[in-house]
């Protein structure tokens, strides 16, 4: 027993180096946190900043949008969420989210003026066809989940730092 | 068939030598000259020889490319256009290479469409079919890392796209995403693995192949009639007869890719890929090469992420039961009278399917992908097993001399009917 044991624990031991090895190596991990300076961005703007390698959406979003947002029915979405629990208190016209969409990784259109925003008025993945709506959550489409919100806080009113 | 008898004579002192320590020339004329194949062999039989030349082709073009580019994010896309404008003959080399992975799935299909046709799946040779099996799916890997190389925009969101398939796994997709890709995003990193896997696999499908030959010359080839030779006066030996029919029809082939690497090198590809990987803009329509559209249209058939790559996936593997899923006792899809109409239905659902991927996913593409996802599917689950039952097939010819001798159209065997018979006809 002892005999089986030890070699599959060793063998295990020798092996992970070479699987670890694929994860991110330490430059990527220490990737520091973003600033973002909110300042620029007008009432329904909005801009894309560098996190993690990731597109971040940051969108200035208009009162009928939020109210839009604010309106519609959580019980029918299918990952439902209130639009409250997606943006900060106080800021609640500023939306925060990954630009990546949940089904397999395309940026979505909808931040230029000119973009195809979907059905609902968000957000649209042009490569299988999911809709987001102001609120950054799927409405219609593939995706299995809404835009992920990332960690970030409010430094000043006109100031984030995300991560 | 390996039982045929030994008639190789070493001629002269070193073969003599070698034979009595190493009997390679042994085997090799055992297997490869003296070989004796079914003498009712059509062109259908002559894609293995054409793989093999593919897979040669890709092997050396490959090995000569990689002195040439570079891995790493800020210099793969510009290596490539390096090689096509500087590298001596890098002009040629480089489409052998591209047009080459697509000449090789034009013939891996072909070689798989025979196999369904007539039936090669079944006893005794399931295992040199599930080995078939594994070898498209390692040459579809191959294919997949090898178009991430030249780093366009294409080539960065396919593999954007691909890789995020594996986040559907239920709690552990997201950390193998992250170590497929060595970071959060897909990136250089990504790249340089890609590279180094895409340089393996090739290999990996070598030996595979020696396996596949191996239980090819285990079993004998199947043959049209799909009724095994009963005698030696039934079949001929590999070398002049078959040898000649395979090199004539790789000549026929190699027009047709030539064709394509000297006049239409980029017709296969996507313009996109001509624009630099740009982590921040996606493509309006992101389309795998034209060998993947098939899996494509299936995956994006299912309004579900994680139930698109369970079928796209279940695809392939279905492949792998289809000894056992098919109950028929014939082998020949000739001698079915009502397989026959399901066969041809399944096939052109697959090419429909290969539409349906490049095609916009929405309205009624959708629809139509969703009816021939159902198609493709129900013809191995249900149609091999009830039709295999239920179905009278016809006469079968008592032997393959009679079959080459008879050629009546009842009985419908004869060389070629039913499939076309040259290798450019798709």
């Amino acid at each position: 027993m002892a005999g089986p044991v030890f070699l599959g624990i060793g063998t295990l031991a020798t092996l992970w180096p070479f699987v670890d090895q694929m994860n991110p190596d330490a430059t990527a991990v220490a990737l520091a946190s973003t600033e973002v300076d909110l300042s620029p961005i007008e009432t329904g703007q909005a801009i894309t900043v560098m996190w993690r390698g990731k597109p971040v959406f940051v969108r200035n979003r208009t009162e009928e949008e939020v109210q839009q947002a604010r309106d519609t029915d959580v019980s029918d979405l299918p990952d439902p969420a209130t639009d409250a629990s997606r943006v900060k208190e106080e800021h609640s016209n500023w939306l925060v989210m990954v630009g990546i969409c949940t089904h397999l990784g395309c940026i979505p259109k909808g931040q230029k003026l000119g973009d195809v925003k979907g059905e609902f008025g968000g957000w649209f993945c042009p490569c299988h066809g999911s809709h987001y709506d102001t609120s950054g959550r799927i409405r219609k489409g593939p995706a299995p989940t809404n835009l992920a919100v990332p960690d970030y806080e409010f430094l000043a009113d006109d100031r984030i730092k995300i991560g | 068939m390996s039982g045929h008898a030994d008639t190789y004579q070493p001629v002269g002192p070193v073969s003599k030598w070698l034979d009595k320590r190493l009997p390679i020339g042994r085997m090799m004329h055992n297997q490869f000259v003296d070989f004796p194949t079914p003498k009712n062999l059509n062109y259908m039989w002559t894609f293995g020889g054409i793989l093999m030349f593919c897979l040669i082709v890709q092997i050396v073009t490959g090995i000569v490319l990689a002195m040439h580019y570079v891995a790493a994010e800020s210099m793969a896309f510009d290596s490539v256009q390096h090689i096509k404008r500087n590298v001596n003959y890098g002009w040629l080399i480089q489409p052998l290479h591209a047009v080459g992975a697509s000449m090789f799935f034009v013939a891996v299909y072909l070689h798989i469409f025979r196999g369904l046709y007539y039936g090669s799946y079944k006893a005794p040779r399931e295992v040199l079919w599930i080995l078939g099996v594994f070898i498209f799916l390692a040459m579809m890997a191959t294919a997949f890392l090898g178009y991430t190389l030249p780093w366009g925009q294409m080539s960065f969101w396919g593999v954007t796209v691909i890789t995020n398939l594996f986040s559907a796994i239920p709690f552990v997709g997201e950390s193998i995403v992250t170590w497929l890709w060595g970071g959060y995003s897909v990136t250089g990193v990504t790249l340089n693995r890609f590279f180094s896997l895409h340089y393996l696999l090739p290999f990996v499908i070598f030996g595979l192949v020696i396996l596949h030959v191996w239980a090819l010359h285990v079993a004998g080839q199947n043959n049209p009639t799909g009724v095994e030779p009963r005698s030696a006066s039934e079949t001929v030996p590999m070398s002049p007869y078959a040898v000649l029919k395979d090199v004539f029809a790789l000549v026929v082939f190699v027009i047709l890719f030539a064709w394509f690497v000297f006049f239409a090198p980029d017709y296969l590809g996507h313009a996109d890929n001509y624009i630099p990987a740009d982590p921040l803009v996606t493509p309006a329509h992101i389309v795998p090469e034209w060998y993947f559209l098939p899996f494509y249209a299936i995956l994006r058939a299912v309004p579900d992420k994680l139930g698109g790559v369970i079928l796209m996936f279940a695809a392939i593997a279905v492949l792998l039961f289809i000894p056992w899923l098919d109950t028929s006792r014939v082998r020949s899809t000739k001698f079915r009278p009502i397989y026959k109409w399901f066969f041809w239905l399944w096939a052109f659902s697959a090419v429909a399917l290969g539409y349906l991927g490049a095609m916009p996913a929405e309205g009624a593409y959708v629809t139509w992908a969703r009816i021939f996802t159902f198609i493709y599917f129900a013809h191995f689950l249900l149609v091999m097993p009830i039709v295999g039952v239920i179905e009278t097939p016809k006469n079968l010819p008592r032997s393959i001399s009679e079959a080459v001798l008879r050629r009546d159209s009842g009985s419908g065997v004869g060389f070629g009917d039913a499939v076309p018979a040259s290798p450019e006809k798709r």
